[in-house]
């Protein structure tokens, strides 16, 4: 199958063109065949793909704008391949979790669908527009999605989300179009080829603004501190499926934007912005780890550890050697998997007793003894518990972020600590002791349905946890293929050595 | 200069090459036939008329399609790459308007025939005023066109309809007013009247003393007179109330075809400053165009009516396009016919949207026809109605892949291109304000409970099968843009170049 990647990219957005036509009632069934099919196809694309080739694969290439040299360019290597699969189950699961009684369902499914495509689109793009434009189309259903089946103050968590990312991408988009411009300069033609841009030399100035608009727009979808602002909005306002894509697969776009384009392109600049990207981290994985022990609310105890996760991936990024690159995009992986299943989780309550804030818990466990135990599993794998999926990104990072600053290394781990504070002061209050609140002696313990969205997931945590080489393996792969690049493309010595410091004793 | 003024002159009738008339003379002949049929008979229906009008107007494209590169009728016509081309963009959005007459209820201004003589009259002023490079042929198709326009406006019979032709029509005799005077520092100071060779004059005259002030005298008025046309800033207030008044088809052509000829004709005259090296043009332009853009982004924020944000979004658009006239370069160029051929679809299927759901009475609103509330909860009623009304919104927000994004970004690279960084971002951070009017009005459509006066019967009011034709044209071209952009590209550049307006 030569064009397995369009496959995968259009098939659920013609799915859900189609999927007008489904009757309401069969929708949601509808829904979980789309996302079925297309995880199969996604696990194919695993199935058939090189783990030895470090490079693109499954190439297509067809020019749209020749003269403006916008093409539809795809390809996956070891970086993308586990990002499109780990979005194809989250979408999967996420659907199969959606209660039978959600209105306006098959919009539900459809939105659902078309997200699927742009979420996909964006880790498969080669060439920038074609990144920029699924990038820019995901904004529009998840709009809706929180807009329409969200919380009380839902239009204006949606219209905050949107407007925030769409004001820092169109930033990044000078950015790109400037790109364009430096190598049609150089070389008299324009392109927007990623591969092609990798292979430009730009000066150490060009290389600073054109980091600068692409932090913008990679910054803010992250979000980076001080661009957070929008998350909690949107995490408090969306809907349980919302919340679910929202922190498995769209945030990871911005990390992947920096792996994508700001490292291989402007290296140096990387290297110049590693110690700000480095300090904004930092503060973002200690700040964001104190907000979420202030919450009382269960689902922005989640929300901002995910943002606090989000930090060390950022940290991991700019670390510049294979153990942390390879360990942050691991940890995208495994943030995307755990955090997915917490915000399934605070839904799974949320629906069974209509609130969500900790102080009306307590007990849980004794009442709903399944849950509790699928919910421990979680939090043990987002605070990083060695043999669960979360310990092997977050320890790698830490390797390699430890051979830049042990200082950081020191306050970044401490930050595991109060992580486990805050995730086990939520686990105490909300789980543990006796069954104060009357209404919480009945509930039901976790019923088929959500049993089938959760098991496969912890299913991953406990499977990557222990054995990550066959994930791992590929992305090693494609990860040092970038930082030889990054070295080889580098101009400046610093640059050189900041890479190839680690890079060698990475071998 | 020395010949008397009143030598005779022997030119051979072929030599007029009367063929680069021809497109104005069919849409002339055209208004005329239909007058002469009124005259005959009596009371046809308007269908007719509307089916005529098409023709005409086909064959009008046909004669534009078959021009040739030359200068004609005493060398005032011009016929080069962009003549062509502009000619052929009012012509498609004529054709895309003048359907829109034949709604389902019977609306006053469609059933006189005078309302399609006097519209092709307009478009064959608006053709004269492309295709030529002397500015008293310019100033008379500005004025046939304008004149047209004011009474198209009038015709829809309401006492807002009135105060916004009256309006337009002040504002429009002031900015005829500074065009003439204008012309006429330009004609002091070169003694021709034709473009190219005032350029060459001034080229000539530029070192002397005092020849600075007077130029910039005239470029100032005429450039008063173009914000006029363009609704630049501070220019523009007349523009909201004229959209208001105007029915909403004749509304959506507002911000089109006459913009597309006012630009078509800046980039003729203030382009010419600009390549002789006149920077003061150049900053004065970038900075109407910014603010431009930057206010009417901001007015159109707090507008309660669609029509109204409607209007302030096209002044916005024009803000974005005249950008281009600044940078001057074959690309920017490019950008402003790539930029309208591709906003006419996604605009006029706007404005074609409220045409649908226009009501005789205002019910919706004391003072507005079509006040936000009307179309809250649309997906729940008219889901195919709400989603091609977003589709036209994401448009013109400029999210790809729908078509505006693609004239956006090309204009954006030609500023990028011409060493305006600043600019680009200025677009960019305008086109993320802009987004926030348009994402309101799919909030309303998608996220609000529909409230008791929505219904099918309400919103549906109008529609007829022409209507849903044309509309089904737009989604189809503003939706499928990625397909026909490559080509369309190649041919507007291709066309540009051969006519030597804007650097390379």
């Amino acid at each position: 199958m030569t064009h397995i990647l369009s496959i995968l990219i259009f098939f659920p957005a013609l799915a859900g063109v189609l999927g007008f036509v489904v009757d309401k009632r069969s929708a949601k069934a509808y829904g979980i065949a789309v996302a079925s099919v297309e995880l199969v196809l996604a696990l194919w694309l695993w199935l058939s793909f090189d783990n030895a080739n470090a490079g693109m694969q499954f190439t297509e290439f067809t020019p749209i704008i020749s003269q403006f040299g916008i093409s539809y360019n795809l390809g996956v290597d070891g970086i993308s391949l586990f990002i499109v699969i780990m979005a194809t189950l989250i979408t999967l699961l996420g659907i199969v979790l959606l209660r039978d009684d959600t209105p306006n369902m098959k919009n539900m499914i459809v939105s659902l669908l078309f997200l699927e495509m742009t979420m996909v689109g964006v880790f498969l793009s080669l060439d920038a527009i074609i990144f920029y434009l699924f990038w820019e189309l995901s904004l529009v259903p998840m709009l809706y999605i929180i807009g329409a089946w969200g919380g009380p103050t839902r239009v204006y968590a949606a219209v905050k989300f949107f407007l925030y990312t769409f004001a820092g991408s169109l930033i990044m988009l000078v950015g790109l179009l400037a790109m364009a411009y430096l190598y049609h300069l150089d070389n008299g033609v324009w392109t927007f080829n990623l591969l092609d841009w990798y292979q430009l030399h730009l000066t150490t100035d060009q290389q600073f603004w054109l980091f600068l608009a692409f932090f913008m727009g990679f910054a803010i979808k992250v979000p980076m501190f001080p661009f957070h602002t929008w998350l909690p909005h949107a995490h408090g306002q969306a809907p349980t499926i919302g919340s679910v894509i929202l922190a498995a697969v769209l945030l990871k776009m911005g990390t992947y934007g920096f792996v994508r384009f700001s490292l291989p392109i402007l290296p140096d600049a990387s290297v110049t912005f590693t110690p700000f990207i480095m300090t904004l981290s930092l503060i973002m994985v200690v700040y964001t780890a104190m907000i979420a022990f202030a919450q009382k609310d269960m689902k922005q105890v989640i929300a901002y550890s995910s943002v606090s996760h989000m930090g060390i991936i950022m940290l991991g990024v700019f670390a510049m050697n294979a153990e942390g690159l390879g360990g942050s995009i691991f940890l995208m992986l495994s943030h995307g998997i755990v955090s997915g299943a917490l915000f399934m989780l605070v839904g799974v309550i949320y629906e069974r007793r209509g609130t969500k804030i900790m102080s009306e818990f307590g007990g849980l466990a004794a009442v709903m003894p399944i849950y509790a135990t699928v919910f421990g599993v979680m939090l043990m794998a987002s605070v990083g518990l060695p043999l669960t999926i979360g310990f092997v990104g977050e320890f790698l990072v830490l390797l390699g972020f430890y051979k830049v600053s042990v200082v950081g290394t020191i306050i970044a781990g401490s930050t595991i600590i109060i992580g486990s504070v805050y995730m086990l002061a939520l686990f105490k209050k909300s789980f543990f002791g006796p069954v104060t609140n009357e209404k919480n002696h009945a509930l039901k313990d976790l019923d088929g349905r959500e049993l089938t969205a959760l098991l496969p997931l912890v299913a991953i945590v406990v499977w990557l946890g222990v054995y990550p080489k066959p994930v791992l393996g590929p992305i090693n792969n494609s990860v040092k293929a970038l930082l030889v690049q990054m070295e080889e493309h580098a101009q400046l010595q610093t640059t050189k050595d900041a890479i190839i410091i680690s890079k060698k004793e990475a071998e | 200069m020395g010949t008397p003024l009143l030598e005779p002159v022997n030119i051979g009738f072929a030599e007029l090459h009367m063929a680069t008339l021809m497109p104005m003379l069919i849409a002339i002949g055209g208004g005329l036939l239909i007058l002469v049929l009124d005259l005959v008979k009596e009371n046809l229906h308007k269908s007719l008329y509307v089916m005529l009008t098409i023709l005409i107007l086909l064959v009008d494209l046909g004669a534009v399609l078959g021009l040739e590169y030359q200068n004609g009728f005493f060398d005032v016509l011009l016929i080069d790459g962009v003549a062509i081309l502009s000619q052929v963009l009012i012509l498609v959005a004529s054709m895309l308007f003048i359907p829109l007459a034949l709604t389902s209820k019977r609306f006053h201004e469609y059933s006189y025939p005078e309302f399609f003589a006097l519209f092709l009259f307009m478009i064959a002023g608006f053709q004269f005023m492309v295709s030529s490079d002397n500015l008293i042929l310019i100033f008379i198709g500005l004025e046939t066109a304008s004149l047209a326009l004011y009474t198209l406006i009038a015709l829809h019979n309401r006492a807002n309809s009135f105060e916004a032709a009256v309006k337009y029509f002040t504002m429009g005799a002031m900015a005829a007013g500074f065009f003439t005077m204008g012309s006429a520092v330009l004609y002091g100071l070169s003694g021709s009247l034709e473009l190219n060779q005032i350029a060459v004059v001034l080229q000539s005259r530029l070192d002397e003393a005092g020849i600075m002030f007077l130029i910039l005298g005239g470029a100032g008025l005429l450039l008063v007179a173009f914000a006029f046309k363009l609704s630049l800033f501070p220019f523009h207030t007349w523009a909201p109330d004229v959209y208001e008044g105007a029915s909403s088809p004749l509304a959506g052509y507002m911000s089109v075809v006459p913009k597309v000829a006012a630009f078509v004709v800046s980039m003729r005259i203030f382009e010419m400053f600009i390549s002789l090296n006149i920077e003061w043009v150049q900053y004065a332009i970038l900075a109407l165009s910014v603010i431009t853009m930057t206010i009417a982004n901001v007015m159109a924020l707090v507008q309660e009516d669609v029509k109204r944000m409607l209007a302030y979004s096209s002044i916005s658009h024009a803000g974005f396009v005249m950008v281009a006239i600044a940078l001057a370069t074959v690309k920017a160029n490019s950008g402003i016919f790539l930029y309208y051929g591709l906003f006419m679809f996604t605009n006029l299927g706007a404005f074609a949207m409220l045409w649908v759901s226009r009501h005789k009475d205002q019910v919706h609103h004391a003072r507005y026809d079509h006040p936000y509330e009307k179309f809250s909860g649309m997906i729940k009623i008219m889901p195919m109605g709400a989603i091609v009304m977003a589709l036209f919104m994401l448009s013109l927000a400029g999210v790809p892949p729908f078509s505006v994004f693609w004239g956006k970004i090309y204009l954006m690279s030609a500023a990028v291109d011409s060493g305006y960084m600043w600019l680009a971002v200025v677009m960019g951070l305008n086109s993320a304000i802009a987004a926030y009017y348009y994402l309101k009005l799919i909030v309303y459509m998608f996220l609000k409970e529909p409230t008791g006066m929505v219904n099918q019967e309400t919103t549906y009011y109008n529609v007829s099968k022409p209507l849903l034709t044309i509309l089904g044209l737009a989604v189809f071209v503003t939706v499928g843009s990625m397909f026909y952009v490559d080509p369309l590209l190649e041919t507007i550049t291709e066309m540009i170049k051969q006519s030597g307006i804007g650097f390379n």
